[in-house]
């Protein structure tokens, strides 16, 4: 295989002369910008559209905060901004309900699956295994675009007078599948489940793509044990999606079914507002096991990558290899099939078999092993290091922190016995958010102050950097760790307003205070918009083409590489990317031939 | 007004902070870059050592302020073996958490870049690893074991002796059925549901098991220290028994009929004395959302003497008598034109 590459690379040389090393075909703004098959600018178009996204999911959250901490007090520029959604600037309950649906599918699918997966699998994928592009360029063009017309069709369900789906990210039949249940459930739902099915299929031609080129696409010497562990994230995140995400689109095509054909996949003996409807036979759980089929492995396609990211940036940064390379990989692995194997941990408290229950108690759990490994060879990675504080290591550190915070709340809720008392409180909320949400967005904050040098040849503002990490830091906490308070008090996530409780009003200062905390690490993450658009364009220029002394292949091309990556020969790999402080020297290159004195590891 | 000046005020900052982020980048460069990164490579790894500290009182603070907060004792027998497991999980979890976070913020502290130190060339140690595998591996055990015990105990089987009580959930509130003195709750069919025939569940008259039955919606009576079973149902979308007091919890989804035992412990009057809240009362929320009136589907239950719970029962009529008067020994006594007149309800 090596050798067929050899030529193929060859060939590529020769034609970039032919051309006169301009490309290979005139090049017009929209074919490089916009249609472009470059992987480079294709990663980047995934990141900006996340960004857009992350704004968007952002704002939302902030919106409903303002509900929650502020329940009684009135707005007036909601109701200028959303008219009737927000009538005397109070959130109505639909909107509230709105806002979370599309606060968490945002967030978890267009930002956190196709903004952080697609961007940094697409960047990093050929530049780290030395390939001149992926396997299909064509389809990983269009996997971009299908996401970009998921994005539109999402988008235009904002508009619609009846609103967007605002029956939870989950989308849980009857209440998703009937109209008369819940405003969100009519046009609103329909356009949600088609921008979904868009996205799977997005989902699906990246995914193929990056495992085609991984397995097809390496350099010469480049081993599957070679590569570097954001690759092998990259490459599991991929497994899991080809193999769940079509789960999800047939359970969300029975429901499209349900909904405008008639069928009674999920419904069964249904009297909503007083009206009979003719539907028995079907099974509300049903898809909840299908959505949670998908459901929980997207939270590890969500998590892979960050891990993969962080391990690369602690080992780059700390001046050390990673500690344990077939470890993490082991882990690695171990968590992709277990993530498979859990999904009905989330439905302790449907009426499921308590004996299926306890399998999925412990599959859960042994998912900690793993988990746990991982944490302790990263500590091990920066003991004994030599540490460069760079933002992208600050933000790894802080991914490390939160992962080890939300994890450990994870053991709390898999164990079913306590999940009883838990399910569906902000002790959920909480958890969720710290170890997948903060902590992936975390791991992404890493890439990208990390690889931005790669991406535009200049430097993110570090004085910036460290603020913005500081202040999310700090946030993060202020705002998820008292959260689990509430939880443990047995409040419901998605009440909007508990002053019609007994047992649930004793927080209204703590929710002030989150509040507040998430306004102004709103504000922080729009300044790294800011930053990173500004630095596009007016950023420090690299100077460099190794400005982190990395040993990874991406560092060996030129400042701003063009497409096909290596103006030359794509180089030769000799050794696995973490010979960091090895016989004194501070890093030794991928493409550095192992010298005969050399010592083994 | 307000926001307008929240606005400007954010704005302001905004730009203060690029304009410092901004100049400090040209210092930097001024003073010599390699003497700039040092100087934040202190500044940072000392935050991150300050940040372990007062994240750790701060945890200790948030702990002692909210604890206070949180549930007081579990009202149920069932909810002490969750409350158990709870504290099993927060002594074995909190000093992982502790080392791991000690771990990771002195280490990044102590090993932040020097002249003076190398890097420690130290790819993998098989024996550490495999340590580091085996005790998560026996600690998972343990929660395991102990979890699955006490899941086993509350999900098995109701007592033969337990009460039974229907629980119904509907956009958005609950409605409740007792079986009567039969202790059988009668048969029921959701196309028989009509409100203005008082079916309001559905239930089939001609099943003699539901003559007896007892209709109430809003507030549901139990008997202190008599195990119950709740069989729940819903009609419309999926909801959520939940009831926190007692720690238990379960969906109720329309078509698949769920049930979930416990045993309550206190009166509603023994947990106004214990709590001090005069306004006590044992809630019933519903967890899984619903739709726009989710936030307020709110259940009210008393807990209560048998004695109590006796007499409250007595006073109710049946659901079959509500809905066929003409069948209402009471009713009968009275002129047969009464009668008429209630029907058309």
């Amino acid at each position: 295989m090596s050798e067929a590459l050899h030529i193929h690379s060859g060939a590529g040389i020769a034609h970039d002369h032919h051309e006169g090393g301009h490309g290979h075909h005139k090049e017009t703004f929209v074919s490089k910008y916009i249609f472009s098959m470059d992987h480079k600018t294709i990663g980047k178009q995934f990141l900006i559209t996340g960004i857009i996204w992350a704004i968007i999911g952002g704002l939302f959250s902030v919106l409903f905060r303002l509900q929650l901490g502020y329940p009684d007090q009135s707005f007036p520029i909601l109701e200028t901004v959303f008219g009737h959604w927000a009538k005397g600037g109070h959130i109505e309950p639909e909107f509230y309900y709105a806002l979370i649906t599309m606060h968490g599918t945002v967030l978890v699918f267009f930002v956190l699956t196709a903004g952080l997966s697609g961007t940094f699998a697409n960047i990093l994928i050929p530049l780290q295994i030395g390939a001149r592009d992926m396997a299909s360029p064509m389809l990983n063009m269009l996997s971009y675009w299908f996401f970009f017309m998921a994005s539109c069709v999402m988008l235009s369900s904002l508009f619609i007078s009846t609103g967007p789906a605002a029956g939870g990210w989950t989308v849980y039949p009857p209440l998703s599948a009937l109209g008369q249940a819940s405003g969100g459930s009519k046009l609103g739902m329909d356009l949600w489940i088609v921008s979904m099915a868009l996205f799977v299929v997005s989902s699906l031609l990246g995914g193929l793509n990056y495992i085609s080129t991984i397995l097809n696409l390496r350099t010469k010497g480049m081993s599957m044990t070679r590569m570097p562990l954001t690759i092998w994230a990259m490459f599991f995140t991929a497994v899991l999606g080809v193999l769940s995400f079509p789960v999800l689109l047939s359970g969300l095509i029975l429901l499209l079914f349900d909904r405008n054909l008639g069928t009674s996949f999920y419904l069964s003996d249904i009297v909503v507002n007083g009206q009979i409807l003719p539907n028995e036979g079907g099974s509300a759980i049903l898809f909840q096991h299908l959505f949670w089929f998908l459901g929980h492995p997207e939270v590890y396609i969500i998590l892979l990558p960050a891990m993969g990211m962080v391990s690369e940036i602690l080992s780059v940064n700390s001046r050390k290899p990673i500690f344990g390379y077939m470890a993490m990989l082991g882990s690695l692995f171990a968590i992709t099939i277990l993530a498979f194997l859990v999904w009905a941990h989330h439905m302790f408290v449907t009426g499921l078999n308590p004996f299926l229950g306890s399998i999925f108690v412990l599959l859960t759990l042994l998912i900690a092993v793993p988990s746990a490994i991982k944490v302790f060879n990263w500590l091990t990675t920066l003991w004994r290091g030599n540490i460069r504080f760079t933002p992208a290591t600050l933000f790894a550190i802080g991914f490390v922190s939160l992962f080890i915070s939300g994890g450990l709340t994870g053991i709390f809720l898999g164990n079913s016995t306590i999940d009883i008392h838990l399910h569906d409180t902000m002790f959920v909320v909480a958890h969720f958010h710290i170890v997948m949400g903060v902590a992936s967005f975390f791991g992404m904050f890493a890439g990208v102050y990390h690889w931005f040098p790669k991406m535009f040849g200049r430097y993110l503002n570090s004085t910036l950097g460290y603020i913005h990490f500081w202040v999310t830091m700090v946030g993060a906490y202020l705002i998820f760790w008292p959260m689990h308070y509430e939880g443990l008090a047995g409040m419901p996530r998605r009440y909007l307003d508990k002053s019609s409780w007994v047992s649930f009003t004793q927080f209204a200062d703590l929710d002030k205070m989150i509040t507040v905390v998430s306004i102004i690490v709103f504000a922080m993450q729009l300044m790294f918009v800011f930053n990173f658009f500004y630095s596009i364009f007016k950023g420090r220029k690299v100077t460099t083409e190794n400005p982190w002394g990395a040993n990874t292949l991406e560092w060996t091309t030129p400042i701003r590489p063009g497409h096909g990556n290596w103006p030359g020969e794509i180089p030769e790999v000799h050794r696995w990317p973490y010979d960091y402080g090895k016989d004194g020297r501070e890093f030794i290159p991928q493409t550095e031939p192992v010298g005969e004195n050399e010592s083994k590891h | 007004m307000q926001t307008l000046f929240i606005v400007a005020i954010l704005a302001l900052g905004f730009l203060i902070t690029f304009q410092i982020a901004k100049a400090s980048e040209y210092v930097s460069v001024l003073r010599g870059e390699e003497k700039a990164k040092k100087q934040t490579n202190r500044i940072n790894g000392f935050l991150l050592l300050l940040f372990l500290i007062l994240g750790l009182i701060g945890v200790y603070y948030c702990n002692t302020k909210l604890q206070g907060k949180v549930l007081g004792e579990s009202a149920s027998v069932q909810g002490v073996w969750v409350d158990r497991m709870l504290h099993i999980s927060f002594i074995l979890t909190g000093i992982v958490f502790v080392i791991t976070q000690v771990a990771l913020f002195w280490f990044s502290f102590k090993y932040q870049a020097s002249d003076k130190r190398k890097a420690y060339y130290y790819p993998h140690n098989n024996k550490l690893e495999l340590i580091w595998t085996v005790i998560p591996a026996i600690t998972l055990t343990v929660l395991v074991g102990f979890g699955l015990f006490y899941w086993f105990k509350i999900t098995g089987n109701a007592p033969k002796d337990a009460m039974v009580v229907e629980v119904t959930g509907k956009q958005f509130n609950w409605e409740f059925r007792y079986p009567g003195k039969d202790g059988i709750l009668g048969k029921k069919y959701f196309k028989n549901t009509d409100d203005a025939k008082s079916n309001p569940l559905g239930q089939l008259w001609d099943d003699p098991a539901n003559h007896d039955d007892v209709y109430v919606s809003g507030e549901m009576h139990l008997v202190v220290n008599k195990p119950v079973k709740l069989v729940i149902g819903s009609k419309d979308v999926i909801h959520d028994v939940g009831l926190v007091h007692f720690r238990m919890k379960m969906d109720a989804v329309p078509g698949t009929p769920t049930t979930m035992w416990f045993t309550p412990k206190f009166t509603t009057k023994q947990m106004i004395e214990k709590t001090g809240k005069a306004n006590f009362v044992y809630e019933l929320s519903c967890d899984q959302m619903c739709g726009k009136g989710h936030t307020g589907m709110r259940g009210v239950i008393v807990v209560e003497t048998q004695e109590e719970f006796d007499a409250w029962l007595a006073s109710k009529k049946p659901q079959y008598l509500v809905a066929n008067p003409d069948k209402d020994p009471s009713v009968k006594k009275d002129s047969a034109g009464v009668t008429a007149s209630i029907k058309p309800l």
